[in-house]
């Protein structure tokens, strides 16, 4: 069995059907990339995977427990975080203070009403590490709000990565990065994904093609093809869509 | 306690505002004002201070907190009257009281945000209201709850009498000492920073695997045990419980208060807030009856032109006097050695 699977999810939103029978598995310790048209359900699936919604039909499971509708919160307590298309930062908070309140050490005490956070050296220690790792070194005490939109974009993922899970989705990390930003970002993924499970939407499909053992076309709330970036270069739909870049 | 940890207690406007309340029965005669000014200043910081835990931390409207207030006072005196004539037991009457209908109303309330839960606070406030106005035998309806005693503070060893407004202040503001170094530790600790990240974005808190529901539930609870507690002073200095305090108008105002002080930019917000309002009743009070009418329309101003409210202005003021902004939240520097 697969770290993580899907079995024939279904949901959908009044009369509108958004996933239709979609089973995906993510192999531990492999970067599955999913892919797809906009309007797809690519970003309810993850929805669905995660927690915000909860499917209609349908399984999940992650390491063989069963986690179907379980909330966010819990998801997470399993050690599955994730990053959002549409930023999801704190935005009066500093870099460095968005990271320190996803740290596992800080989460696991979060209740405590009396020791100074901001003198929590080892926390901010820690901080500061997954910031520099996301090219955020010295932003420490920015303010998210203040921050360039990579760099927001940077963060976000951040945020993600400082929770140390053991299974990462990135819902198109991307979006509206430059190319050297993609670039940065890919080497960070190739870094990471020795130590954690990676699951990424994307429509930059030279960087998910480069990056990723497996992928799944999902359109219509379907998942129409899956295989290795290798099998899929042949398939009709990816040969159709905008493949210029990936000669 | 080492040197370092006692820095980490107190604050320099902590300090400041220890200075200034500390001494104020000793010069607020002497500046045209009067003792029992004094004494509702100090009980009304310690429930403003209350409101914006939730408001300016949490970012919960909470529209009928008054209704807290006043049971606050309707148990402290019930206590006294029923159960012990002791101060600390009555105090604690008090708080237990409130925390427990507190608690009781954030169980029904904690799931929502935003308008939801203030529409849901304002139609439990009312709920309260009829219930004190109309069970006559508890709470003396509309006459209220006469009599309440200024019990002597035992201290054990010395017991001593608080019948003086100069006395009963100096509780008051061992009340606010200790509330405010408390506050000032919450707010700065995980449980803290977890609370105002969720008035930043909820959702992202729960995908971080925070239950957002009982940290709402406990800062609820915890700010209307703490409304209860200035309740029971206010009792004590109003030598008396009365169901105007209950009202939504009270309700109304506290967060006007919190608002024009600045609670949503700074800790201090609601003290300078309480300050402001209590001044400006006395003083525009004296000209014109109608003066929360102009309260209002300085209010008005405010939203307009300063949102940020009187906190906003001072910090203002700082950076064009170039005093380097305070900045509570920032870390100390030595700390962030950033290792790759
Ligand atoms: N909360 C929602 N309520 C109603 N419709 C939704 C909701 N979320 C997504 N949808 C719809 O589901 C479809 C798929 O959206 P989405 O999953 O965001 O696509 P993708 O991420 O693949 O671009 C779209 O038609 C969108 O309008
Ligand atoms: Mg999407």
């Amino acid at each position: 069995m697969a770290l993580f699977e899907a079995r024939h999810l279904h949901k959908r939103f009044a009369d509108q059907v958004v996933l239709e029978d979609i089973t995906l598995s993510f192999e531990e310790n492999q970067i599955s990339g999913i892919m797809g048209p906009n309007g797809a359900g690519k970003t309810t699936c993850f929805n669905v995977l995660t927690g915000r919604y909860r499917p209609d039909r349908g399984t999940v499971f992650f390491d063989g427990k069963d986690i179907t509708g379980l909330p966010p919160r819990k998801i997470a307590r399993h050690g599955i975080a994730r990053s959002f298309q549409m930023m999801n930062l704190f935005d009066e908070y500093t870099a460095l203070e968005n990271i320190v309140l996803a740290l596992p050490e800080v989460s696991a005490r979060g209740f405590s009403m009396t020791h100074n956070l901001a003198h929590d050296v080892d926390a901010q220690d820690r901080g500061a590490a997954v910031l520099a790792r996301i090219g955020l070194g010295g932003r420490e005490h920015t303010p998210a709000s203040d921050l360039s939109y990579g760099q927001r974009r940077a963060l976000e993922i951040g945020i993600a990565l400082a929770a140390e899970p053991r299974m990462l989705f990135l819902d198109e990390p991307t979006s509206g990065l430059g190319t050297d930003a993609t670039a940065t970002l890919a080497t960070l993924i190739q870094e990471i994904r020795k130590s954690v499970t990676i699951v990424i939407i994307e429509h930059d499909m030279k960087f998910l093609f480069d990056l990723a053992d497996r992928i799944a076309v999902i359109h219509w709330g379907q998942v129409i093809a899956q295989g290795t970036p290798e099998t899929l270069r042949e398939n009709e739909w990816v040969r159709t869509s905008n493949l210029g870049a990936l000669a | 306690m080492n040197s370092k940890s006692i820095r980490n207690l107190f604050t320099a406007p902590m300090l400041v505002s220890f200075l200034v309340f500390g001494t104020m029965p000793f010069w607020i005669d002497a500046i045209g004002l009067y003792q029992y000014l004094g004494l509702e200043v100090m009980i009304w910081v310690i429930f403003a201070l209350a409101v914006n835990l939730l408001l300016g931390y949490t970012g919960l409207p909470s529209f009928g907190h008054g209704a807290f207030l006043g049971i606050g006072a309707y148990a402290f005196g019930l206590t006294q009257f029923n159960i012990a004539a002791n101060l600390w037991v009555s105090l604690f009457g008090a708080v237990a009281a409130t925390a427990v209908l507190g608690g009781l109303v954030a169980a029904f309330i904690s799931h929502r945000r935003g308008i939801y839960f203030a529409l849901m606070t304002i139609a439990c406030a009312q709920i309260f209201f009829f219930i004190a106005s109309k069970w006559t035998d508890v709470t003396g309806g509309e006459d209220g709850l006469l009599n309440i005693q200024r019990l002597p503070l035992d201290l054990g060893l010395a017991e001593i009498s608080i019948k003086s407004n100069f006395n009963l202040y100096y509780l008051c503001f061992a009340a606010y000492v200790i509330i405010v170094v408390g506050m000032w530790r919450l707010v700065n600790s995980p449980f803290g920073k977890i609370i105002t990240a969720i008035k930043q974005n909820d959702s992202r808190v729960a995908f971080l695997g925070y239950n957002v529901w009982l940290y709402k539930w406990i800062i609820f609870t915890l700010s209307c045990a703490i409304s209860g507690l200035a309740g029971a002073l206010f009792a004590m200095a109003q030598e008396g419980a009365y169901i105007n305090i209950m009202s939504l108008q009270w309700s109304g105002i506290v967060i006007l208060i919190v608002l024009i002080g600045g609670g949503f930019i700074s800790f201090w917000g609601p003290v300078l807030g309480v300050i402001f309002y209590f001044l400006a009743r006395d003083i525009l009070g004296a000209y014109t009856e109608a003066w929360l009418l102009w309260f209002g329309l300085i209010f008005m101003l405010m939203v307009m032109f300063k949102p940020e409210g009187l906190a906003g202005i001072w910090q203002d003021a700082q950076l064009m006097f170039g005093r380097r902004k305070e900045a509570p939240q920032a870390c100390p520097e030595p700390n962030h050695a950033g290792g790759d």
